[in-house]
């Protein structure tokens, strides 16, 4: 089953590659929070942006509009669509208030890829060294990982969808290395 | 390709995604100031450096970012177990004991 994404393609900009077996495309501007505090920030975090953050190691809580990311025992990444930033910011700080935590905006930091088709995880896999077999990396998973050598955070929506987020000054590196990898899969 | 397990991610990661941090088990004087010069020293400086097993810090840097401790054998580079911050350390006797059986 499919999580749902609050990632969708940014309809102005031409896909990064389209091929008939797999497809990259930039993913439309959202916010973004790193969250760093123990289990009661979560859970206050959480009724603030309307999931419950994941508190197994690995996994996510999606819906349409929101998106929490396990990164760390006490780091979470919440991915939000909605049009103002600044009030949502103080919506989750103001739940926060009372408890010790660490809430920063990093929309700007990122820049997300939504990388689909049949060969999706065979493109990832020319950078990633993780096995992306259903077994041991099931739809819902997500990691921070190496993407070569720049650091990404890696979620699988689907069972052929997947999405990146790096530091907006490693996404040139990762888009190249996408796009060789890429001209392979058609050679081959 | 050196594989080391996380005990706070739960999954077996590639060695890149880690870094080294030393040995572990190194508690930090209470009180510096009334240590000698050598004492303080021997904290800072003086490690074991054994031929086989040994305790020391890792750090999952780019996965969690946690610290972590692992009991690696400098002989073979193979990871005995790891255990997380805090956890006492393994009778190192012990499990040679067990890696032998």
């Amino acid at each position: 089953m499919p999580e749902k994404s609050v990632y969708s393609a940014n309809a102005d900009l031409a896909p990064i590659i389209a091929t008939s077996r797999v497809r990259v495309a930039e993913a439309a501007p959202l916010i973004r929070f790193s969250l760093r505090g123990g289990e009661a920030a979560a859970s206050h975090a959480g009724t603030a942006v309307g999931v419950s953050l994941p508190l197994e190691p690995l996994t996510s809580i999606a819906t349409d509009k929101v998106a929490a990311f396990w990164l760390g025992p006490d780091e979470w990444n919440l991915v939000i669509q909605d049009d103002d930033a600044r009030a949502m910011f103080e919506r989750v700080e103001t739940a926060l208030a009372d408890t010790p935590h660490s809430l920063v905006d990093v929309s700007d930091r990122n820049r997300a890829l939504i990388i689909s088709g049949r060969k999706a995880a065979w493109l990832l896999n020319s950078q990633v060294f993780l096995d992306f077999d259903e077994a041991s990396f099931p739809v819902g998973m997500v990691t921070r990982t190496l993407f070569g050598k720049a650091e990404i955070m890696l979620w699988r929506q689907a069972e052929d969808t997947f999405v990146i987020e790096a530091w907006r000054s490693f996404m040139p590196y990762v888009i190249e290395l996408l796009q060789e990898a890429s001209r392979e899969l058609e050679a081959a | 390709m050196l594989l080391i397990s996380c005990p706070y991610c739960g999954v077996e990661r590639p060695e890149i995604e880690f870094r080294h941090a030393g040995e572990a088990h190194i508690a930090r004087p209470a009180e510096p100031s009334k240590l000698t010069d050598e004492e303080w020293a021997e904290y800072l400086y003086m490690r074991t450096n054994p031929k086989g097993l040994m305790a020391e810090r890792w750090r999952h840097t780019h996965g969690c970012g946690r610290f972590f401790n692992a009991i690696r054998d400098t002989v073979s580079d193979k990871f005995v177990t790891v255990y997380k911050m805090g956890e006492a350390k393994p009778d190192l006797d012990q499990l040679l004991v067990e890696a032998a059986q």
